[in-house]
């Protein structure tokens, strides 16, 4: 324990309103926990409506707050909150309760470095471990004693809500920590024992008016993200994620309009959204290959009774500021290559939305332009070479481009309004049986609307659930096949091959991956304009980006 | 600012414009008009693929008439009918004919000198129309060593389907211009010594080409092979 940074809970030189201060916001830290208990007790309610959200919150036991960064541990999934147990998943995607570690506190945080995993609690003190999980033999907490506190008496600190950072640029270990009372702080720590460096030297202090800081480094920045407003009053929690960016570790932190941290700037991150209110605890988890999350909680999620819950959200970059994106929803959408800008659709011929209207008969410049009306009904005009205004109209139909009446020319239209293309209707023409799949430019055609499903007790990962992706309208399912290739099936029928997995990667585009029935991970692929397969992810190639958008 | 009457105008130019040019090309085309520059009579044996993997020797056949026939649903009925014997087994040589429709057609073995082979220039150098044509190419390509996972990647206006060693690899459909690496096959492997590749180009009307290259898993240009056209160039 550094004689230095006095522990929260030993130290006792310090005045009573101090002490009474601190321990009010360790208090409201901890009051939470009993709305969580509480809702603890109508999760099993809540999660069986769960089931049925179309909004993707977590799914499981996600019940928690102040939660620490999402920590992987061979294969599993770690996030401990303030008091209680941790939450615990196999994918990211559905959460259990988790083993209580050896000391238990508000907030803590934990990263991973080397052989250990330091625990970083609320007072401040650490413990370690060379593993998360409780089943393994190396499941041992050790007491790493005190690392920061009250550094002198009257001290303006209230130390809790610790967020670790290792410096990707040089290996060096920061931990910010602080509360409303006083200042957002910053101490190193050595990466090896987890422990204050320096425990002579004061800390810096980074901002002000803030509590759960994290800080996180990307591309020639240190971001510092904290948390602003009212905690732990429910739908009330006035919450919200601020941020600020420095080129040095140590600040000074400014928001987007040059407002420094330390003088209560903060651009925001994340606030209130939808049936989610408060958040809080920002916390990064960087999957690799330019697919990147962020944790927080939500002090109130509407859909579990106003519970306190842990969220798993895509994390974007742009001009040079972390952007939290929403997670993929249901719906129907065209799926189009970020490459060649041409859109995914069942290997058959599409029919032209509203039957047609091709321009041009036969022959010559009219050829070009449609000739027999290939599929889809005749089209109402028919311009000929040389002779584009038959009866008597202009190319645009001479009432104007919309059409509108009499002959409407080449460019007239059908007049009124085309319907939507029926599936129904022009799917009797496609072939039974398993299809291609392939690429063309869009034209809102039937064979190109692709509709995502979330598979349920399909597993997920980080964030979501595993899709499935059909054609709308049918039960047509785009699969993987044992070679490496694209099959549109007949039907679903729940093979990993035809579960989906997408993530939103860190420029807002998507990478598209099988769950299984392949040889290796692989992901969709755009090799040609009119073609897709799947090959290995290759993160600096267009090839693999994608967009959902609306069909 | 771009006005509707000023788009209207645009619009009435272009189209005016798009059949003074067909007008034009026919009558190019019917006066022998200005000699074609892309295509090359084949002078050696082999051609090395260009920079970009692109290959640049083919036997082309005489243009058919078949219509128009470039929407998917009849560029793969029309691929199927038979236009001469053994059309997709035969190995042509230059100067070889073929009757079709009661027409004679003649094989020309051409390198190009472009990363595409305009077929709007061949017909014209034939005498022929481009419109509402089909065009058959070959050409052998000839490999060091077996390849494995590598892909056929074509672009075509309009229509093409495309064989390697007789079996269809790929295939695009529709009013479309030439894109590189647009249509692609799944993964195949070119086989050591020669590999025939055949395909066909279904032309609506107008301007009309292809463009053919191999490419490894990483889309890079397969460039150590080389194509040749039987005896042409011997």
């Amino acid at each position: 324990m550094s004689s230095s940074a006095p522990s929260l809970f030993s130290n006792r030189q310090f005045p009573l309103n101090k002490q009474k201060n601190m321990n009010a916001r360790l208090l409201n830290k901890l009051k939470p926990m009993a709305i969580v208990r509480r809702s603890i007790a109508t999760m099993a309610m809540t999660a069986v409506l769960a089931l049925a959200a179309p909004a993707f919150a977590l799914d499981g036991q996600i019940g928690i707050h102040d939660p620490s960064t999402v920590t992987l541990c061979d294969g599993k999934y770690y996030v401990y909150g303030t008091g209680g147990n941790p939450l615990v998943s196999d994918d990211g995607w559905t959460w259990r309760r988790g083993v209580t570690p050896a000391r238990t506190g508000a907030a803590p945080d934990v990263i991973h470095i080397g052989d250990r995993y330091f625990m970083y609690i609320s007072g401040i003190t650490m413990i370690s471990s060379k593993t998360l999980d409780p089943d393994s033999p190396d499941y041992k907490w050790e007491d790493g004693g005190s690392i920061a506190g009250y550094e002198r008496p009257n001290d303006d600190i209230n130390p809790i809500d610790p967020g670790a950072l290792l410096d990707p640029t040089d290996g060096r270990l920061w931990l910010t920590y602080g509360s409303y009372v006083g200042y957002i702080r910053l101490v190193e720590l050595d990466p090896k024992t987890g422990k204050r460096l320096h425990p002579g030297e004061p800390p810096t202090n980074i901002g002000i008016n803030l509590e759960a800081t994290d800080m996180i480094y990307h591309d020639g920045w240190y971001y510092l993200l904290g948390t602003r407003g009212s905690c732990c009053a429910g739908t009330s929690s006035g919450y919200n994620i601020r941020m600020g960016r420095s080129r040095k570790v140590t600040g000074p932190f400014l928001d987007e309009e040059g407002v420094d941290m330390i003088m209560g700037g903060g651009k925001l991150f994340l606030g209130s959204e939808g049936r989610y209110v408060g958040s809080g605890h920002f916390g990064r988890l960087d999957l690799g290959d330019g697919v990147e999350r962020f944790s927080c909680h939500y002090e109130a999620d509407m859909d579990r009774g106003g519970a306190s819950v842990l969220a798993i959200r895509p994390l974007l970059w742009q001009d040079g500021w972390p952007v939290a994106a929403d997670n993929l929803t249901e719906g129907t959408y065209r799926i189009q290559s970020v490459r060649t800008g041409t859109a995914l659709e069942l290997s058959v011929e599409g029919v032209p939305v509203g039957g047609g209207g091709r321009r041009g008969g036969g022959g010559g410049f009219g050829g070009r332009r449609g000739g027999a009306g290939a599929v889809g009904g005749a089209g109402e005009t028919n311009a000929t070479v040389g002779q584009f205004a038959p009866g008597g109209t202009n190319a645009f139909g001479g009432r104007g481009a919309r059409g509108g009446g009499g002959g409407r020319g080449l460019f007239g239209g059908q007049g009124g309004v085309i319907a939507p293309q029926d599936v129904a209707q022009v799917s009797t023409n496609w072939p039974s049986g398993n299809l291609e799949a392939r690429m063309a430019n869009y034209l809102d055609q039937a064979q190109q609307k692709w509709t995502l499903t979330a598979v349920t007790n399909a597993g997920g990962y980080p964030g979501s659930p595993y899709f499935k992706i059909t054609i709308a309208g049918t039960d047509r399912t785009l699969a993987a096949t044992a070679d490496n290739e694209l099959i549109v099936l007949d039907a679903f029928t729940g093979g990993p091959e035809q579960l989906w997995r997408i993530d939103q990667l860190t420029d807002g585009t998507y990478r598209i991956m099988p769950k299984g029935g392949v040889k290796e991970p692989v992901a969709l692929s755009a090799i040609g304009s009119s073609f897709a397969t799947l090959d290995k992810f290759d993160p600096s190639s267009l090839r693999h980006r994608w967009l959902f958008k609306s069909p | 600012m771009t006005t509707f009457r000023n788009l209207r105008t645009s619009a009435l130019a272009l189209l005016a414009g798009s059949v003074l040019l067909q007008q034009a090309a026919a009558q190019d085309t019917a006066a022998g008009g200005p000699a074609p520059t892309t295509l090359k009579p084949v002078v050696s044996a082999e051609k090395a693929p260009d920079a970009n993997g692109f290959l640049q020797r083919w036997l082309l056949l005489d243009p058919i008439n078949i219509g128009n026939q470039q929407a998917e649903g009849a560029s793969k009925a029309a691929v199927k009918k038979e236009y001469f014997p053994n059309q997709l087994t035969v190995l042509p040589r230059d100067g070889d004919k073929v009757t079709v429709a009661g027409e004679p057609l003649a094989w020309h073995a051409l390198d190009t000198t472009l990363y595409n082979v305009n077929l709007y220039h061949f017909a014209a150098m034939q005498n022929k129309s481009a419109s509402a044509a089909m065009f058959w190419a070959v050409t052998i390509v000839n490999c060091p060593q077996d390849m494995p996972n590598v892909r056929l990647a074509i672009g075509s206006n309009a229509s093409s389907v495309w064989w390697l060693n007789g079996q269809e690899v790929t295939g695009i459909y529709g009013d479309r211009q030439t894109v590189i690496d647009d249509g692609v096959s799944k993964r195949l492997t070119l086989k050591k010594g020669s590999n025939i590749l055949r395909g066909v180009v279904i032309n609506g009307s107008g301007a009309t080409d292809f463009c053919a290259r191999f490419i490894d898993a990483d889309d890079k240009p397969i460039k150590n092979l080389t194509v040749s056209v039987g005896d042409a160039g011997k």
